[in-house]
């Protein structure tokens, strides 16, 4: 898959050739993959609990012109896993989404593995900042409780 | 409307807007919320959690095929996403403080900013750019393989760029879209990063964006089950074949339908949130 790509392993910071090294491209291949799988599973899930979601509820009405806000079991991560573990449709679905939402987070932390590897110091801090507003992100705003 | 056609229509339309979205390069979520809250009456703060999900959907869906043509360059991704992560946080914060209609009106300022920048006739690439001593103490410059063999390219202006894409971040916080047309901006224009390189670096950095105000407007009770199922099942397999056909497909009249549609949706909620309500 990657012949062409023969040299040896080499960081970035050689200023002779600033190209693209062998360990970012090579990770990002696999990291790419995971992605690509890790979206097809959770649009899989998604579509599970479309499914009981369609069976129990197809036929009542729709309506989101007034904004209400979710109820708590979809709002935290346990409230999710708690109402997917009761096999309701939307809790599936909700789980699904919460995992859609994790790849990209998985792929920074990914990224800081890979930087670290290459003992690449600035990027390993700089991918950990990113790492740590995500996680703030779901942990400082009550998602997690 | 029953939930069975509700679901089946918003499915098909966020289909559509995949498709059009990954075959222009305009990308599929700008045009969502307009149609969710325009045409299936959605409260906007709904239309713009499903957005912001199905965003994530494509960015991680497409990252593979990035990345095996070598275009995307990580290290600019990794190190303008902290500006863009912590705008994101910032806006997602602001649209649960503002209201409805002041986003509404930000929305409708941007869809017409991404329709004029898709008309916009690119100017030349600037090539062979002295190495900016910033951007090489950060690492950032890079090659792609062209078509005449592997092409160098030195970034410039990256306190410039790096600004600019805080206000990205926080743009697509506040609003729930991918806000390519400003990440675009930043690279192409400021930064002098090659057309292939920013539109394939942004692609990635757009999933990440999306992550950090997700939390926000999970927790916040925006993102609503019923309504995200279709918008991200839809828009995922629509921008999955968008990207397959992309190819064979001529674009260029797609583009300009595709503009025009934007124009017409940005001045409706324009209209909508100066004179209507929301």
């Amino acid at each position: 898959m990657t012949d062409d790509k023969t040299s040896p392993p080499q960081r970035s910071s050689a200023p002779a050739n600033p190209s693209k090294p062998w360990g970012d491209y090579q990770i990002e291949v696999v990291v790419g993959y995971l992605l690509r799988y890790g979206v097809m599973l959770s649009g899989t899930i998604v579509f599970c609990g479309a499914c009981i979601y369609m069976f129990r509820h197809a036929h009542e009405p729709a309506d989101y012109r007034i904004f209400r806000g979710e109820p708590s079991d979809f709002r935290t991560i346990p409230g999710v896993f708690e109402s997917a573990r009761n096999g309701h449709g939307r809790g599936w679905i909700q789980f699904g989404l919460l995992f859609l939402v994790a790849t990209p987070i998985a792929r920074v932390a990914f990224a800081v593995v890979g930087f670290a590897l290459e003992r690449d110091r600035m990027y390993v801090a700089f991918t950990l900042i990113v790492l740590l507003v995500l996680l703030y992100s779901l942990i400082g705003s009550g998602l997690t409780f | 409307m029953t939930i069975l056609t509700f679901t089946v229509a918003v499915g098909i339309v966020s289909f559509v807007a995949g498709l059009l979205g990954a075959l222009t390069g305009l990308g599929g979520g700008v045009v969502l919320v307009p149609l969710l809250t325009i045409f299936f009456h959605v409260d906007i703060r709904y239309a713009i959690g499903a957005s912001l999900v199905s965003v994530i959907a494509t960015s991680s869906g497409a990252a593979a095929a990035y990345v095996k043509e070598g275009f995307s360059n990580i290290r600019i991704g990794m190190f303008l996403e902290i500006a863009t992560t912590v705008g994101a946080l910032l806006g997602a914060y602001l649209a649960t403080w503002i209201s409805t209609t002041a986003i509404a009106i930000v929305f409708g300022i941007m869809l017409l900013y991404s329709a004029y920048i898709s008309r916009r006739v690119r100017p030349p690439e600037l090539r062979h750019l002295p190495p900016d001593p910033l951007a090489t103490r950060l690492q950032l410059n890079g090659s792609f393989p062209d078509l005449d063999g592997e092409r160098s390219y030195n970034v410039q202006r990256v306190p410039a760029g790096f600004s600019l894409m805080f206000g990205a971040g926080a743009l697509s916080g506040l609003l729930g879209i991918g806000s390519g047309a400003v990440k675009v901006l930043a690279m192409d224009q400021v930064m002098r990063i090659p057309f292939k390189v920013s539109t394939t670096t942004s692609n990635f950095m757009i999933g990440v964006t999306a992550a950090a105000s997700a939390g926000v407007y999970l927790s916040r009770g925006y993102v609503d089950p019923g309504l995200s199922m279709p918008v991200m099942l839809g828009v995922l397999v629509g921008s999955l074949l968008g990207s397959r056909i992309l190819v064979k497909a001529e674009t260029k009249s797609l583009r300009l339908v595709f503009s025009l549609v934007i124009l017409v949706l940005g001045l409706q909620m324009l209209y909508k949130g100066l004179w209507g309500r929301i």
